[in-house]
């Protein structure tokens, strides 16, 4: 892993074309709309949100930076602090709980060493509780956040969940 | 029951139905080209209003009468796609976006034909990351086959369609503060009047409808306001998409008529409740309605707009989460009030302040420190104080569960109360 890029302007050179598109899905007096699209780039390409990232995206908008970071704080998915490589975000709500995603949840942090909310020794898993994620059939289920996107993982079982931490390790190399 | 015939879960009888050729092989944009080319928007919101077609979001609005509140000759008009689905329970949207894509995009074409507008922005819940992926390389494939774009079909009729990610917060299914959301602030909604249909996204008009409704107009435009009444009841016409979750033996998303009752669906369809359990309540609409005692009479009663009440809940966004005798009601109003403090949005002051006193209370009766005679109805005081208070109706929603689960399983509460846990 090399370290990461908080270069003034390193998201603008990076993904000109992809700013630009986003840009362009709305009116151009209205370019504020395109905030939440640029806080995912700049997040996958910084890991989190710092206050330079931060700047950067307003600096992109013409905004300032404490509209931007009003964001991060309101809206779940951004994050402003470093975590592991991978976030496991475990629904525990009420549907999936009566389908045992607490103890679920409880047996995945056991396995692996940590409390909810914590991360692995290796710094690689996250683990976190979330609210609904649309997935109440198939409980237990988590979301994996990471640098590609988020990503749902359904009709789990501590077996399995422990299997795809596994392949994380190998995808990181870390096993 | 037979079970209907699929009206918006279509691609479960229709293999590949998620691929452009086979919507199109089954009469796909057929509704979307005929109406473009003769027939008028009023024409259009006459037939949906005719279709008593209403919103499947939550409120059940009538459609076509949402549409007609669009102020006049204001341009330009926005149409907004509500794909925000977050209330627990709900998972019909995400089935339909992800199966039968097209269905959507047709519909939301025919809304903006009917609305005069040339933008439609479809807000997905930011966890929905690959769904809308997918929904975007869809957008493009029409764009390139001519559905979408300028001067469709050789008329006037111009539309773009933009997916947009929110990105984690149920109150943005709230329209107005989903429209605060896609102009790049917080999630917090608006007072209102104005509505969005005079002054929604960027002051404009504009029409936020949800996609099961929107999935709703290609089959009433192909065949017609009576073939729709036909299915469903009198108040309540077509079909709809009822997700089905908790302690059941096949949770799932099953379309069947508006009217049908609870015992169909938990009991015929879904298999009724495993381990040898008995069914001891319900919650019709997610964790935003009043749980209901799981009597024979509310097994018996229709699953419509007007039946619901008259029962004491809400039909809602159809999201029914079977409880067994084996829980606690308790339980459930603390897990639905964690989710509720978790997901207030903090602009006003009643649902804020009273989440986090509910949510104290009900913490402090289930940990037993200290557990005062008089605690239950301190709870429910702090609920009533809420209600009717809010700025928007999530805040109402979150007594819903408190307030119902001490009126008709107060035992549960007040078995916590006596032994303090």
């Amino acid at each position: 892993m090399t370290a990461p890029d908080v270069r003034l302007g390193a998201l603008r050179e990076k993904y000109a074309t992809e700013i630009d598109a986003i840009l362009a899905r709305y009116p151009e007096d209205q370019r504020r709309s395109a905030v939440m699209p640029l806080l995912y780039l700049a997040q996958h390409q910084y890991g989190y949100l710092s206050p330079a990232a931060l700047q950067e995206v307003a600096t992109i908008l013409g905004l300032s930076s404490t509209q931007v970071g009003s964001l991060v704080g309101f809206y779940t998915l951004y994050h402003d602090r470093p975590a592991g490589q991978v976030r496991m975000q475990i629904c525990t709500d009420l549907p999936c709980a009566l389908r045992g995603a607490e103890a679920f949840a409880q047996s995945v942090c056991q396995n692996l060493g940590i409390r909810l909310g914590e991360t692995t020794a290796d710094g690689l898993i996250t683990v976190e509780e979330v609210t609904c994620l649309a997935g109440c059939d198939r409980a237990p289920m988590f979301q994996v956040q990471d640098s590609t996107g988020i990503h749902y993982r359904e009709s789990q079982t501590v077996e399995s969940a422990m299997a795809w931490t596994e392949e994380v390790r190998r995808t990181y190399g870390r096993s | 029951m037979a079970a209907a015939e699929h009206i918006l879960l279509r691609h479960r009888d229709i293999p590949d139905f998620d691929r452009l050729d086979t919507y199109l092989a089954h009469g796909g944009f057929e509704a979307l080209k005929t109406t473009v080319t003769s027939k008028s928007p009023p024409d259009v919101i006459e037939i949906v209003k005719a279709s008593g077609l209403r919103g499947r979001g939550g409120a059940g609005f009538p459609t076509g009468v949402k549409w007609s509140f669009l102020t006049p000759d204001v341009f330009p008009r926005y149409v907004v796609v509500n794909a925000d689905e977050s209330e627990p329970g709900t998972f019909k949207d995400r089935e339909i976006m992800e199966h039968n894509p097209f269905q959507l995009l047709e519909g939301v074409a025919l809304c903006a034909f009917a609305a005069r507008a040339s933008t439609a922005y479809i807000y997905c819940r930011g966890e929905f990351w690959d769904l809308a992926a997918a929904l975007g390389a869809h957008i493009a494939e029409l764009r390139g086959r001519g559905f979408l774009g300028r001067k469709l079909f050789g008329t006037d009729f111009s539309l773009e369609i933009f997916v947009h990610l929110g990105a984690g917060a149920y109150i943005c299914g709230e329209e107005t503060a989903l429209l605060e959301s896609l102009e790049g602030k917080l999630g917090q909604p608006r007072l209102r009047p104005p509505f969005p249909a005079a002054k929604g996204l960027y002051g404009q008009p504009t029409v936020v409808n949800n996609v099961e409704t929107l999935a709703n107009l290609p089959p009433i435009l192909a065949r017609g306001a009576d073939w729709y009444r036909s299915i469903g009841t009198k108040d309540s016409p077509g079909t709809k998409v009822f997700s089905l979750s908790g302690n059941v033996a096949r949770p799932g998303n099953y379309e069947l008529p508006l009217g049908t009752p609870f015992r169909t669906l938990i009991f015929d369809h879904g298999g009724g409740v495993p381990g040898g359990r008995k069914i001891k309540a319900i919650l019709p609409a997610g964790a935003s309605a009043p749980i209901l005692v799981a009597t024979e009479e509310v097994l018996d009663t229709p699953m419509d707009y007007e039946s619901l009440p008259k029962v004491g809940s809400m039909l809602g966004s159809a999201s029914i989460i079977v409880i067994d005798d084996s829980v606690d009601i308790f339980w459930v109003a603390l897990k639905t009030t964690r989710f509720f403090k978790h997901e207030s949005c903090g602009k006003c002051t009643p649902c804020r302040e009273g989440t986090y006193w509910m949510l104290h209370l009900l913490e402090r009766l289930h940990d037993g420190t200290p557990a005062d005679a008089g605690q239950v109805d301190l709870l429910q005081a702090v609920a009533r104080g809420i209600e009717g208070k809010c700025l928007c109706p999530l805040g109402e929603f979150s007594i819903m569960p408190v307030t119902s689960g001490i009126e008709r399983f107060r035992a549960d509460f007040a078995a916590h109360e006596a032994s303090g846990q």
